[in-house]
């Protein structure tokens, strides 16, 4: 496959890095300021040098790499809220010339999820977006497998930077502020943690989550349209004002407090929950967990890296490969 | 259904350990019942507590008076057994409710589910007792047991917390979750609540 791969963060570099070894080729890579552009396959490592030394990926445009040939496009940008764009945009042009698109920025399926919905119908091309839950999870995938019309809920930690601070606080007796600048310190957490820390993040997963579990039971574009999801009806609290103090009170019950977010056909929540100190949910660090409800095969739990560039790459490029 | 209590009610004897007949004598039908109260340090307390065991026709078979520990908001608990029949029970727990007696429990299939859950806010400037009391109406639940830690003291700008357990009717504890968010929501309080549905 020829891929165009637009973002060159964190996950759209790795995407492209990975590409060959996955078989693909890509033919496009963008930011926000430039591209480069080859149909025999862009020389991935030269242009990524070019950009870790300050200067631009290559000499196009970033819109040259939308307007170029390729079957797949990977839409990396940063995630958008509200309208989504430019990533809605980018998706819409490349349905329109019947190309495939692979999300791994969120806003599109998070808050205009008919819209895509609707544009995947009229085209040819497929749309996919495993990399948007879960990082390297195969959440979408597994939900998809069991059959979504049977799934009643899925839930689980996916904030890996909540989960760090919330595990440190309980492990180490320390409180938010501290725990929130170690984690600053070590990279989990961004200089603005706020979108991680308020449950915003979560809350769009499980936005997501809740749009594929109602469209199993839509018979057309219209329902989903009735049904859809957006962030705005999500019930969202973040663990910025918890106090060491909840934690060992939880502790000493042989609790602990994460952040949890649920989707179900009733709707999204995302909120620190207590769970047993033991139990499924309570993992540790940045590792995030998806637990699965299904009419007959009971409870699933699938554990593993809910971020990272070449973790969320790799679900990338399993979208890639369902579309070969 | 026994037709009139006997004896008048005032001068009805509360301890009678020998007498399990009450009420015309249905013995069948009485069934024994384990209530635990909170009472305040106060004289005539238990009296009044008990009286309304002996309005409703119901045979006190046993009292524990703890005297020595007090439940977490001060109060003294008491733990009595008693032998009714099914059809006062639920009136019995009502007059208690009337005449200001916690009741804490009343039997583990009054109670048959328990949910924890641990609050966070600015928990004793708020009035904390005032908090559980409205929680325990609103509710339908009972605060079993309380824990608070509040390490910056009252009147700090820092959260406190507080760990409840909570027995609800079986089968409640969703609806009981959702009336202390309402009643911790007036007082800008956080609540942490186990999830629902979670294996």
């Amino acid at each position: 496959m020829r891929l165009c791969v637009l973002g060159a963060g964190a996950v759209g570099r790795s995407v492209a890095e990975l590409a060959p070894e996955y078989g693909h080729e890509v033919t496009a890579l963008a930011d926000s300021s430039s591209a480069v552009v080859d149909p025999d396959g862009v020389d991935v490592e030269a242009a990524l040098a070019r950009k870790d030394a300050g200067e631009a990926l290559g000499g196009g445009e970033p819109g040259d790499a939308l307007a170029s040939e390729y079957d797949v496009l990977v839409e990396a940008t940063p995630t958008t809220l509200g309208d989504a764009e430019p990533g809605f945009s980018h998706l819409r042009t490349a349905l329109e010339r019947d190309n495939h698109v692979v999300l791994a920025n969120k806003g599109p399926v998070a808050e205009r999820y008919a819209d895509v919905r609707a544009l995947e119908a009229d085209s040819a091309g497929e749309v996919y977006f495993e990399a948007t839950v879960g990082g390297a999870i195969p959440v979408c995938a597994t939900v998809d497998d069991l059959g979504a019309e049977h799934v009643s809920a899925v839930r689980g930690v996916l904030n890996g930077t909540a989960n760090f601070v919330l595990s440190r606080m309980a492990a180490e007796g320390l409180d938010y502020d501290h725990v929130l600048a170690e984690a600053q310190d070590l990279g989990v957490a961004e200089a603005d943690p706020s979108f991680d820390v308020e449950g915003t993040d979560a809350a769009l997963k499980c936005v997501i989550l809740a749009n594929v579990l109602r469209e199993a039971d839509c018979d057309s574009l219209d329902e989903l349209r009735e049904v859809e999801v957006t962030l705005a009806d999500a019930d969202v609290e973040g663990i910025r004002d918890i106090p060491g103090s909840a934690l060992e009170l939880a502790a000493e019950d042989g609790r602990t407090v994460r952040l949890v977010g649920e989707a179900t056909r009733d709707g999204v929540s995302v909120g620190p929950r207590l769970v047993p100190e033991n139990g499924t949910l309570s993992v540790t660090g940045t590792r995030n967990i998806v637990e699965i409800d299904h009419e007959y095969a009971g409870g699933l739990a699938i554990s593993g890296r809910g971020a990272g560039g070449e973790e969320t790459a790799s679900a990338v490029l399993a979208d890639v490969a369902r579309l070969e | 259904m026994p037709s009139e209590p006997t004896p008048a009610p005032d001068e009805q004897p509360v301890a009678s350990e020998e007498a399990p007949e009450t009420d015309g004598g249905h013995e069948t039908e009485l069934q024994a019942h384990t209530i635990r109260l909170e009472l305040v340090d106060e004289p005539g307390q238990l009296l009044a507590a008990l009286k309304p065991i002996a309005d409703n026709g119901a045979n006190l078979l046993s009292i524990f008076h703890e005297r020595g520990s007090l439940t977490p908001r001060g109060r003294i608990p008491v733990e009595v057994d008693i032998e009714c029949p099914p059809d006062r029970f639920e009136g019995l727990l009502e007059d208690l409710r009337d005449r200001g007696v916690n009741v804490i429990q009343a039997d583990a299939e009054e109670y048959g589910d328990e949910v924890t859950v641990v609050l966070v806010g600015h928990l004793v400037d708020t009035d904390l007792s005032d908090t559980l009391k409205k929680i325990q109406d609103c509710s339908g639940a009972s605060v079993a047991d309380i824990d608070l830690s509040a390490p910056a003291g009252a009147g700090s700008s820092a959260h406190s917390s507080a760990r409840l357990r909570l027995r609800a009717h079986a089968g409640e504890t969703a609806r009981v979750v959702e009336t202390v968010r309402k009643v911790a929501a007036e007082k800008d309080i956080d609540v942490i609540a186990p999830l629902e549905g979670s294996r």
